[in-house]
């Protein structure tokens, strides 16, 4: 049984299809990177995972269990499913604490004090200890992606999707960030739409490279830079590359 | 000498009239500040409920909460309080005075507070719903726990608003029957003929109200204040 089981998502809005069947699995502490064009679906993929936007057909597994199925618990399965945004989307009116416990209290019914415990746990694990007590406006980009992974973490997830995590960070910000999600690696599972070259290369067993809504190829990171078989897939690397460079 | 004794008759004169209608301008102003008060709440408990409709209801839902909003705000005070006072008794259901004048300043705020709230509402970026829900919060969860309070926030300044213009508006109520403090005022005047007096008495007082909500608004304001999270200033015209 894999861990999570993607089959054949479709997804059309409007007129456009934006997803035309796309399958792949993970395995449990496996780090996935999709790459691609800008408005190839990439999002709508990760969206479809946890249901933010249902696919109109396809099926997702997770543990086993349907996602896609109507009658599973949607809000259960989300708790297994961190998501991380590129703007962040933090609760504004929150610490960055409170942004960390506040499901635990509200979703997952944990009593005050522990989902306190256990957010300051997290936030210590992405380097926000001091941070604690700041409101997100009081807060650099990095370090609210921090926050932002902070509060997926402390769900206890068996895999976070993280979206463009770094895309909407200053250049000096992004390292940290990147720090965060290699030391998680392993750890946890992590399915991961970046630009960022070096995190593909170095982190990343197995890098998507998606086009017009398909995956176009796939495969380990050595094979992909090195010798991929198609010719789109060397020359979109080659283009990121050089524009995000390899750390 | 002469001209002073005068000035002095004058002023006693006047501070006696003013104890002498102290108890019923009192009762007024018990009975403005009971309707402003009870109306701004049920205003605001309606206006929620509206401007929820509004934004997250489904087709019909939000039509009927739109439709409702627009014909309240569409129509005079006046005409909605002789509604309720004058036509429900015809169906049936007669209201005292003070019932049919806290029944109608309810719609009637709840339509405007509605306005206020959905603004309100929709200025919060909806990725923060989106975060909500993928953490496994309910709609229902994630309204409550992320969007109004930040939504609530945002809306102080506009509902300070609004209670200045509730605390007048009460007076409108006198029409039918209900001896608030312009009403009071006015039955004074009847019978001592001393208009000028009454009525700048009544101006007074009305202002010093609004002076207080005020202050007290804006010390909420402050005590609830969040950085960043910005308060939109709104003031609608408001016609009877
Ligand atoms: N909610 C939506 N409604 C309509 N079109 C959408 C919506 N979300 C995404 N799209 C469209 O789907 C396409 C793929 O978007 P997206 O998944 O964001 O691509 P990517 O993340 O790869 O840049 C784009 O053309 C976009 O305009
Ligand atoms: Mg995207």
């Amino acid at each position: 049984m894999n861990m999570l089981k993607v089959e054949n998502i479709h997804k059309i809005y409007g007129k456009t299809k934006v997803l035309a069947g796309v399958s792949f699995t993970m395995e449990k502490g496996e780090t996935k990177v999709i790459i691609g064009p800008s408005g190839t679906g990439k999002s709508t993929l990760l969206r479809c995972i946890n249901q933010l936007s249902p696919p109109d057909k396809g099926r997702v597994w997770l543990e086993g269990i349907e996602v896609t199925d109507k009658k599973t618990d949607i809000n259960l399965i989300r708790q297994k499913i961190g998501f991380v945004f590129q703007e962040f989307n933090l609760f504004n009116h929150l610490t960055a604490v409170k942004n960390v416990s506040i499901a635990l209290e509200k979703v997952k019914k944990m009593e005050k004090e522990e989902a306190h415990k256990e957010a300051m746990n997290e936030l210590k694990r992405v380097g926000l200890k001091d941070q604690a007590d700041q409101y997100p406006s009081q807060l650099s980009g990095g370090q609210k992606q921090r926050v932002g992974i902070a509060r997926a973490l402390a769900m206890n997830p068996v895999i976070i999707l993280f979206d463009e995590p770094t895309s909407a960070l200053d250049p000096e910000l992004i390292g940290d960030v990147l720090e965060v999600m290699k030391s998680l690696a392993g750890e946890i599972s992590m399915l991961v739409v970046t630009h960022e070259m070096g995190f593909a290369r170095n982190v990343a067993d197995e890098i998507i490279f998606m086009e017009h809504g398909v995956i176009a190829e796939c495969g380990n990171p050595d094979k992909m830079f090195k010798n991929p078989e198609k010719k789109r897939t060397k020359e979109f690397l080659g283009k990121i590359s050089s524009l995000y460079g390899e750390e | 000498m002469v001209k002073n004794n005068g000035g002095i008759k004058k002023l006693s004169d006047f501070i006696g009239f003013f104890i002498e209608s102290l108890p019923k301008l009192l009762d007024g102003l018990y009975l403005t500040i009971l309707l402003t008060f009870i109306s701004l709440a049920l205003g605001l408990i309606l206006g929620l409920l509206l401007a929820l409709g509004r934004v997250y209801g489904k087709t019909i839902i939000s039509g009927i909460c739109a439709g409702y909003i627009e014909i309240i705000r569409g129509t005079p005070l006046l005409v909605q309080l002789f509604i309720i006072y004058f036509g429900f008794p015809q169906a049936g259901i007669s209201l005292e005075p003070l019932t049919a004048a806290l029944i109608g300043l309810s719609l009637n705020s709840g339509a405007y507070q509605a306005e206020y709230l959905r603004g309100s509402i929709q200025s919060i970026e909806s990725g923060q719903m989106v975060a909500a829900r993928s953490l496994g919060m309910t709609k229902i969860k994630a309204i409550r726990n992320i969007i109004l309070p930040q939504a609530l926030r945002i809306s102080i300044p506009a509902w300070s608003n609004e209670l200045i213009y509730l605390v007048k508006y009460t007076s409108i109520a006198y029409i039918i029957q209900v001896r608030e403090l312009t009403a009071e005022g006015k039955f004074i005047a009847a019978h001592s003929f001393r208009y000028i007096e009454i009525f700048a008495i009544i101006a007074i007082i009305y202002l010093v109200l609004t002076f207080i909500f005020t202050e007290i608004i804006d010390r909420v304001e402050k005590k609830l204040s969040i950085p960043g999270i910005g308060t939109i200033k709104r003031l609608e015209q408001r016609f009877i």
